[in-house]
């Protein structure tokens, strides 16, 4: 596996805090039974993690095989990594990166299929450099669509749709929030080419939406 | 509309706008422009629009439980010396 990858943390609320103490405990009780070779917290731990795992290896992969497999090789590195793991961060933030990194490694290591075209969903301009594609606007304020379930299922159906190329790097900087740097190093790019396709990215993205929500 | 900035530069520079590493000048002249041009405003707004959606959505997946047969694959695979 390539180094792991800086993740920016997550905000924590009251609750995990008020939790924090309680759970920091089990943790580290957990992991002592892990270093002892205690057969059955390889399976608490599994369990512990697993859910909130799938859902970060989901994002990355349409196929939910795909998503399993990449689960399956993270959990395997995190036993072999396990007995180097010092407590420097959380352990579902160290198990977070090396879910991101066994997703990206196997993104890396699949056949793509032939990616589509995505100048298509970028906006068009008259000679003069002025709008050619001027939209109608969206039919609903972007905040009200965050509510709204069925709007955020459309999104995923969207960003679906992305070319893997765009969507990963969308993935990687806006859902993720690794910054450009450790993004370009997770996807042995230049620093230059991420922001290009983080910019089509969106671009293609909004398009895709307006589609979806003009008036 | 501005002639000194066109729409194809606002929004090829918007990453940068909204970062805000353009040179003071520069974010000037794409105020004016903006100011003065309706479309691109959309434009911006729905690009807003757009990230905030996808870290939301993408975000949330509703529950997600793990199958069975998965985590029984795991711990098959760790004992085989995975």
């Amino acid at each position: 596996m390539s180094e792991p990858i800086s993740i920016s943390g997550r905000p924590v609320g009251a609750s995990d805090r008020e939790d924090g103490g309680r759970a920091a405990a089990d943790e580290l009780a957990l992991l002592a039974r892990l270093r002892a070779g205690d057969e059955g917290a390889y399976e608490a731990f599994v369990r512990a993690h697993g859910d909130a795992l799938l859902a970060v290896a989901r994002r990355f992969f349409r196929n939910e095989d795909d998503a399993r497999d990449a689960l399956q090789d993270a959990f395997l590195a995190a036993f072999k990594a396990l007995p180097r793991f010092e407590g420097g961060s959380k352990l579902s933030t160290w198990l977070h990166r090396i879910v991101v990194n066994a997703c990206l490694m196997k993104l890396r290591s699949s056949r793509r299929r032939r990616e589509s075209s995505i100048e298509g969903l970028l906006p068009t301009f008259r000679p003069d450099g002025h709008r050619e594609d001027v939209g109608s606007g969206w039919s609903h304020e972007p905040e009200d669509l965050l509510e709204n379930g069925e709007a955020r299922r459309l999104v995923r159906e969207k960003l679906d749709q992305l070319p893997d190329d765009f969507r990963t790097v969308l993935l990687l900087r806006d859902i993720e929030e690794l910054d450009t740097a450790a993004t370009a190093a997770a996807l042995e790019i230049s620093e230059a080419a991420v922001k290009t396709r983080l910019h089509r990215a969106r671009q293609a993205l909004r398009t895709l939406l307006e589609r979806e929500f003009s008036r | 509309m501005s002639e000194s900035v066109t729409c194809k530069q606002l929004i090829d520079f918007l990453d940068d706008y909204e970062a805000g590493t353009l040179p003071p000048p520069t974010r000037a002249e794409f105020e004016r422009h903006l100011s003065e041009c309706p479309p691109c405003v959309g434009y911006l707004k729905s690009y807003r629009g757009t990230i905030a959606l996808a870290k939301r959505s993408a975000g949330s997946c509703g529950e997600v439980k793990m199958p069975e047969e998965l985590v029984a694959a795991i711990l098959k695979a760790r004992r085989a010396g995975g």
